[in-house]
């Protein structure tokens, strides 16, 4: 019988070549914690090339997660265990572990050629380069083989289940049960009876391997988190805005019309909407980004909740059609995940570099709203928003995400529908004047929507300038001046709408104060709770709506001494904060296609006095 | 209620279908034709004018749907393709127009145009082919003939231009016809045609920019040289043509030839069959300059027709399927998943 140790937190990475199933183990460890009660963050990070040649630092396919008994915000800056599956993965993933950190290796993957293929100059298991770590040698491949010696199987579908292995032997280094893998084995394979017995099979293998050996004397546990009661699930950022829009469109009344191109990070959105036809849901491939969008706007003048998803080149081409959207008046939601620019860029990597084109990149003076989701399950709630303000205010929308959160999980304590807020679109009830002005407004400068099939609302609307209220076409110098004055203030009162913000961690006032947007929420979290143990007066606010931004925000800057901006990009949500208040906000910026680490964050805070 | 009682209970005029704005076209330019034809046809298409809605891109043609009063969309350029599909897959109850023109929809339109066809929505489009840029004021277009001297081609285009029906049914369209400006009875006819084809309905319309490119079509519609350069293709008839019918189309082996009628009796002809795809294909590729010697007569009429699945049908059956199978979406069990877990 071994001792079991508590941990408070562990943070693992398991990495190997894209072929080897590490998505996969990663995903299980997951949900096997958190179905256990464990708080957990995720993030894969795979190669952009779908089959980079085997064995090579470039075909490295990685999957970190950070499970706790406490509240967990990031996926952990340094991991304390490291599963390498060859010497790719170690050389690739190593500057990742901490001192003293635990590697487990497959000594398979260790040989001469793999070695030359990682461009290690000699094995890095003979030399003296992991003197520092405590490292556990395991030949997988060997031990699979022999697990499943009667199978009859070949060799190649022997290897595909060598991460059964890595996952049994981890499961009981971590005191974890078989059998939400075991459930989920029988599933994935139901018609393939003869795998489900050898996945079973490797799975024990690894448990029963790790509980006999004498590799160690203890194993670990994590107790379940204190997180507040309810129910739970576990959701990655793309799921969650999937279903946040079908959600969004049961309670508005409309059928959902999703128009798409598919582009990396954001085609998962596709793939889950795909999935839920039953809802109503209309799916539309286009032929390219520009029809994608052109076909919500069709979609939205038949009177459907319309939504695009793109990521940044895709955004780009959307562009002149989104303006069309503002000029028409007419509602919908286009989501940005975004990715690594300019250009291609860095498809697979995340950034937030596209704010500033969210907010300000159409010709001509085209405002709408932005609102941007803080980690995986938030992209519910923010998506949802997105659809009430695009309906309720007849605006389109935008709705921003990135690679980090998008394919990013964390457990999540999901609505009951019924708490959902209504979402009422502001169709013609009831009489109307004669002719029929498409162009009217109420109060907050929304315009109704007057959709085809209505007898009596006939009218025609287009990408040229309207005059006020009839919506003919008009070139008068001063109809234009004042309409343009007039789609401003649509979306400014849209602030109207929306809550006043709050300070989401920290203190109230003090000395410094970090403004976040997006994905960094985690991280600065994490790191201003640390500053604010150490004595240091920080604040921090999130910002979910970025444009308008919330009314209140001008006062709550006032209270601290010193702003600064982490962002994953050369500093954009900065400049606005610098334009709209007039305030010495300083950027901290990463552009490495990787999130921040906490220390960076906490690094920023101090600095930022200590510079005073 | 039947089909005949709906029409007589709608009982709309022409009338019924302007609207109150000015019509902006250049006096004496074909566009005006074309709306009067369609606003002709609107009646018989036995829909309510407020399920009709008019789409259109940018160019000249694409003020249209100002002057319709229906529901319209005046887009931005090449657009209203790809708008109308998603008009069309989530409003499948509309009857939906899109009127276009030859840079519209086969330069910056033209990826869209083709994905649309091969779908097969349900909708029509009224391509006008003017063979020029008129709302930027005269660059060549590209349905210009190769050579032709515009203010962007002061040398002449270099360019090789489309061939618009060869180019729609390459895209697997299933009806196409092309019809003429200043033939009102026969654009009518086509119209009403493609207005009953249930499908994309492609329909080019040779329209005369009296300002940039007067005449480009004037060997079609001039009284002496029409009958001798139009072949008027009428389904299940010979292909004759010529003041008096004297010519005729006849296929040798599969090249096609004109015969002289006195020569060969009509039951020799090539037959015209809407039907026929590998006919249709030799059809649209009668596109020869008619300054060229020995070249055959241009067709107008329906070239090409046939009855295939809808895009917007398919995606609806989809729709009910998988309700079938898995029963109308709940909410609650889709926030939910498979995975439930409780704290507390
Ligand atoms: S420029 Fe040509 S096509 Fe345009 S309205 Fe004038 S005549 Fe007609």
């Amino acid at each position: 019988m071994k001792i079991v140790e508590e941990k408070n937190e562990v943070t693992i990475v398991f990495a190997g070549d894209s072929g080897d199933g590490i998505q996969l183990t990663g995903t299980q460890f997951t949900t096997t914690n958190a179905l256990f009660g464990n708080d957990i963050s995720t993030f894969p990070d795979y190669p952009a090339e779908i089959r980079a040649p085997q064995g090579t630092v470039a075909g490295v396919s990685g999957f970190q997660l950070k499970f706790g008994s406490n509240e967990v915000y990031t996926p952990g800056d340094i991991c304390d265990v490291l599963v390498a599956m060859n010497a790719a993965a170690l050389k690739v993933n190593l500057p990742r572990l901490r001192k003293n950190g635990t590697i487990i290796l497959n000594t398979d993957g260790f040989n001469a050629k793999d070695i030359k293929l990682a461009k290690y100059e000699n094995n890095p298991l003979e030399d003296k380069s992991l003197d520092d770590y405590r490292t556990i040698q395991i030949d997988v491949s060997k031990l699979t083989k022999a697990a499943l010696v009667d199978s009859g199987m070949g060799k190649k579908e022997i290897d595909r289940s060598r991460n059964m292995f890595v996952l049994g032997f981890l499961y009981y280094m971590y005191s974890r049960k078989l059998e939400n893998t075991e459930k989920f084995i029988k599933e994935k394979f139901a018609k393939k009876p003869e795998l489900i017995d050898a996945n079973l099979k490797v799975l024990n293998a690894g448990y029963n391997y790790a509980d006999t050996s004498e590799i160690f004397t203890s194993r670990y546990n994590v107790k379940a988190a204190e997180l507040p009661k309810g129910e739970y699930r576990s959701i990655m950022g793309n799921q969650a805005t999937a279903i946040g829009l079908v959600a969004a469109s049961q309670k508005a009344g409309l059928d959902l019309f999703y128009g798409t191109y598919p582009i990396t990070p954001a085609s998962d959105i596709l793939h889950e909407l795909a999935k839920h036809k039953n809802f109503g849901v209309k799916t539309f491939q286009a032929e390219d980004e520009i029809a994608a969008i052109c076909s919500v706007i069709g979609a939205a003048f038949g009177g459907k909740l319309g939504v695009t998803a793109s990521s940044g080149p895709g955004i780009a081409l959307k562009g002149e059609a989104i303006g069309l959207g503002v000029m028409l008046e007419l509602p919908m939601v286009i989501c940005n995940v975004q990715r690594g620019g300019p250009s291609t860029g860095l498809p697979t990597k995340t950034e937030q570099s596209d704010l500033l084109q969210a907010i300000y990149g159409r010709n001509g003076e085209a405002p709408m709203p932005v609102i941007a989701a803080s980690s995986p399950s938030d992209c519910f709630e923010t998506v949802y928003e997105a659809v009430r303000i695009a309906i309720e205010h007849m605006t389109p929308v935008f709705f921003l995400s990135d690679g980090y959160i998008a394919n990013g999980s964390e457990p999540w304590k999901f609505p009951n529908p019924d708490s959902l807020k209504e979402i009422k679109a502001p169709f013609i009830n009831g009489e109307v004047e004669k002719p029929f002005l498409p162009y009217r407004r109420d109060q907050n400068f929304v315009r109704r929507w007057a959709i085809p099939g209505v007898e009596g609302l006939e009218h025609r609307i287009g990408g040229l300038e309207k005059q006020d209220e009839t919506g003919d076409v008009s070139y008068d110098p001063e109809n234009h001046e004042k309409m343009v004055k007039i789609r401003q203030a649509k979306v400014d009162a849209v602030v109207n709408s929306i809550p006043l913000q709050e300070i989401n961690n920290g203190l109230p006032e003090g000395e410094v104060l970090v403004i976040g947007w997006g994905s960094t929420f985690g991280v600065i979290k994490t790191a201003v709770k640390k500053a604010v143990e150490e004595g240091v007066k920080v604040g921090h606010i999130h910002l979910r709506y970025l444009n308008p931004l919330p009314k209140n925000l001008g006062e709550l800057i006032q209270k601290f001494d010193h702003v600064i901006v982490p962002e994953m990009n050369n500093g954009q949500l900065v400049k606005i904060l610098r334009d709209k208040y007039l305030v010495d906000a300083k950027g901290i910026n990463k552009i490495k296609g990787i999130p921040f680490s906490t220390q960076e964050i906490i690094d920023a805070i101090e600095d930022s006095i200590i510079k005073v | 209620m039947s089909e005949l009682e709906v029409l007589e209970q709608i009982k709309l005029s022409p009338k019924d279908f302007a609207t109150d704005q000015d019509v902006k076209w250049c006096p004496g330019c074909g566009d005006y034709s074309i709306l009067k034809q369609v606003q002709s046809i609107m009646p018989e298409l036995g829909r309510k004018k407020e399920d009709i809605v008019f789409i259109s891109g940018i160019g000249c043609s694409s003020r249209f749907p100002y002057y319709m009063n229906t529901y319209g969309m005046h887009s931005i350029h090449g657009r209203a393709t790809a708008i109308a599909s998603g008009l069309k897959i989530s409003r499948p109850d509309l009857s939906v127009w899109i009127v276009t023109g030859d840079g519209d929809s086969l330069s910056i339109g033209g990826n869209h145009l083709i994905h649309m066809i091969r779908r097969n929505f349900d909708l029509n489009v009224l391509l006008f082919n003017n063979e020029i840029y008129g709302l930027t004021k005269g660059q060549y277009s590209p349905t210009s003939k190769a050579g032709k001297v515009t203010k962007s081609t002061p040398m002449g285009s270099v360019d090789h231009p489309f061939n618009p029906m060869a180019l729609c049914l390459g895209a697997s369209a299933t009806f196409i016809a092309r019809t003429l400006d200043r033939d009102p009875k026969h654009q009518r006819e086509v119209l009403l045609q493609g207005s009953k084809h249930v499908g994309t309905s492609i329909i080019e319309i040779y329209q005369n920019c009296n300002v940039f490119n007067d005449g480009a079509f004037e060997v079609f519609t001039d009284k002496g040289s029409k009958p001798i350069e139009t072949l008027m293709m009428e389904s299940g008839q010979p292909l004759v043509f010529g003041a008096e019918s004297e010519f005729g189309i006849k296929l040798d082996g599969s090249t096609p030839r004109v015969v002289e009628l006195s020569s060969v009796s009509k039951n020799e002809l090539w037959i015209h069959d809407e039907k026929d795809r590998f006919k249709a294909q030799l059809l649209t590729s009668f596109f020869d300059d008619p300054t060229v010697e020995g070249h055959l007569p241009r067709p107008f009429g329906v070239f090409y027709q046939e009855d295939r699945f809808r895009y917007e049908d398919a995606i609806s059956q989809q729709i009910e399927r998988a309700i079938e199978i898995k029963g109308k979406g709940d909410l609650a069990k889709l926030l939910s998943g498979n995975n439930v877990w409780k704290v507390g």
